[in-house]
């Protein structure tokens, strides 16, 4: 359990939130730039000093004004994985690797160099220098050498922002295999809504300084704190189930969300699988009748629970489809001709086509 | 070229000096350079003015204040005469000192440029790894401040082996203890029939001042070019 309680004020920013996390599993703080993220993992870290409050690992205090407790960051075992790297660049890549396994002394050895070089694909770079790596080398290079330093908890923060755009997607399945192979707290700083919902169990939404909410990534898809900055063109529930069917010939598999199943395309999917799947609201089709002769493959049905206004003339419809709630996102004159309301039957349609299954174990 | 006796005393001598004055300055010209860019205290610019005094003043007026402080009724200077026995005035050990503070800022600027352009964040990140204080300081900071220190180096030797102003005003131009290359060129040219003296003396010095210099930017280029382009962010 990770505990933290802080006021900081810098200048003209001022920061003061408190949450708790469930280890280990991927925990992301997520906002908008300027909200105060970095700033709380740097403190978490020890390279920041907090004005007021506490942080704890688990029955370890890593500070506490009150008491008068300030470890050291190089006391603390905490790993942190910086947006730009910092790689040292008169050390080769293996020099880099075992700069913190060898100042790691008294605690126990959890990830050897092989595993954690076989881990993130680092052999080829061994013998290479800083300088000469790519944007995604450099960060599987900089996450191999905090995992090296055995840390109790590592810090991620946006280690995908300064890796173009186009190699972002290569980085992703590594981060993903940490989480699955590594018994290893996390907390992933980020603003991309989509990293957050490929990669973290529970998120902590941060605005101006304050926590704007916290829970289940699930959960947290339909929160006004995400809505809020994610905006409603990128607003989507996340839904998680278990691939039931592939059909390979077709390219589909069925995963079976709520009371429904969904079609996605199938990708890398294996049945028995649990996958993540957002559905954006603005790609969801509300019917009020049981549909008939569409090319739409989903077809799930539901019933209207509750309805909020998004915008000036848009409304999100949340349909729940068997203690599975969706948004979907109509117009007013949809609304209003439709004449929807709370407690009516509803089909909600999505295309297989524009909908992507991440694979998600905890 | 055959040098005289004499002249390669003075050779000797200013080589002997140059080097002296460089073993003092490595240590406390890193450290004030580290302290310089890497710390903020009150009075930081007067303390950055202050080192970087024997730059800009007469080196006449640099010999003159070391003779005041460093002097035998000095307040320095008494207190090593009495404690230790060292006498700077007219003695090799003073050369070195004159030499040393004339040289001093070359060094803290050579440094001071590599280590501005080290990302603090690298100290940062090696804190999070598990290392302590001078641990960080060994292990990344000084390896990146090399070229610096090294270029440093170079130049204030090569720049220590000509000094005059401060060397003749606080120990005088005595042959064998205190008259290096510069004194003994000074002394050819004020006595008659030493033309040819001179010149070979200045043509000694002319030597090893380019040679200084062209070693200098060499190692520095061979050493930024093995940390990789990554390491200066300049």
């Amino acid at each position: 359990m990770l505990e933290v309680d802080v006021a900081k004020q810098r200048g003209a920013f001022s920061a003061q939130l408190s949450f708790r996390s469930a280890t280990p599993g991927i925990t992301a703080l997520f906002g908008r730039s300027g909200c105060g993220k970095t700033t709380t993992v740097h403190m978490i870290a020890g390279l920041l000093r907090p004005d007021r409050g506490h942080i704890r690992i688990d029955d370890t205090v890593l500070f506490d004004a009150a008491q008068g407790i300030d470890v050291p960051a190089e006391q603390r075992g905490i790993g942190y994985v910086f947006q730009d790297a910092r790689l040292f660049p008169h050390l080769r890549v293996r020099d880099n690797l075992r700069y913190g396994a060898r100042r790691a002394r008294g605690r126990a050895p959890r990830q050897s160099f092989d595993d954690v070089v076989e881990l993130l694909g680092l052999a080829s770079l061994l013998a290479r220098r800083p300088a000469g790596l790519s944007g995604g080398e450099r960060q599987r290079v900089a996450i191999g050498r905090a995992l090296l330093a055995q840390p109790r908890l590592l810090l991620l923060d946006e280690p995908l922002a300064a890796i173009d755009v186009a190699r972002r997607g290569e980085l992703l399945p590594y981060l993903e295999h940490l989480r699955d192979r590594l018994n290893l707290p996390m907390v992933f700083v980020s603003h991309q809504f989509e990293e957050v919902m490929r990669l973290a169990g529970e998120m902590v939404v941060l605005k101006d300084g304050a926590v704007a909410g916290h829970g289940d990534v699930m959960a947290m898809s339909q929160s006004a704190a995400v809505r809020d900055i994610v905006g409603s063109e990128s607003l989507g529930a996340v839904v998680e189930g278990l691939t039931e069917q592939l059909d390979e010939a077709a390219g589909l598999a069925r995963i079976r969300v709520g009371s429904g199943l969904l079609q996605v395309e199938a990708g890398q999917l294996r049945p028995g699988q649990r996958v993540r799947v957002q559905l954006l609201a603005r790609d969801l089709i509300l019917a009020v009748t049981p549909p008939v002769g569409l090319s739409v493959r989903n077809s799930l049905a539901g019933t209207i629970m509750r309805l909020e206004p998004d915008g000036e003339r848009a409304w999100l419809v949340f349909t729940d489809i068997g203690n599975v709630t969706l948004m979907v996102r109509v117009t007013e004159d949809a609304r209003s001709a439709l004449a929807l309301a709370v407690g009516q039957a509803a089909w909600v349609l999505v295309k297989a086509v524009s909908l992507r299954g991440h694979v998600f174990s905890r | 070229m055959l040098l005289s006796a004499d002249e390669w005393q003075a050779l000797r001598l200013s080589l002997e000096v140059a080097l002296w004055s460089l073993l003092w300055n490595l240590p406390v010209a890193t450290a004030v350079a580290w302290v310089l860019v890497r710390r903020r205290f009150p009075g930081r610019t007067l303390a950055d003015a202050f080192v970087h005094l024997p730059l800009v003043l007469p080196p006449v007026l640099t010999g003159y204040l070391l003779l005041i402080l460093f002097g035998a009724r000095g307040p320095i200077g008494g207190w090593l005469q009495r404690s230790f026995g060292v006498h700077l005035i007219f003695t090799t050990a003073g050369t070195v000192l004159a030499v040393a503070v004339m040289t001093f800022p070359l060094m803290v600027r050579a440094i001071r440029l590599t280590l501005e352009g080290i990302d603090p964040g690298l100290e940062e990140a090696a804190r999070t790894l598990g290392a302590g204080p001078l641990d960080r300081f060994f292990s990344i900071t000084l390896p990146l401040m090399l070229p610096g220190i090294l270029a440093g180096a170079v130049t204030a030797f090569a720049a220590g082996l000509g000094e005059f102003g401060a060397v003749i005003t606080f120990v005088s131009n005595i042959p064998g203890v205190t008259r290096t290359l510069p004194l003994a060129l000074y002394t050819a040219l004020q006595v008659p029939n030493g033309d040819a003296t001179a010149a070979r003396l200045a043509i000694t010095s002319f030597t090893l001042g380019l040679a200084g210099l062209v070693l200098s930017e060499w190692l520095s280029r061979a050493l930024r070019h093995q940390l990789g382009r990554g390491a200066v962010h300049a």
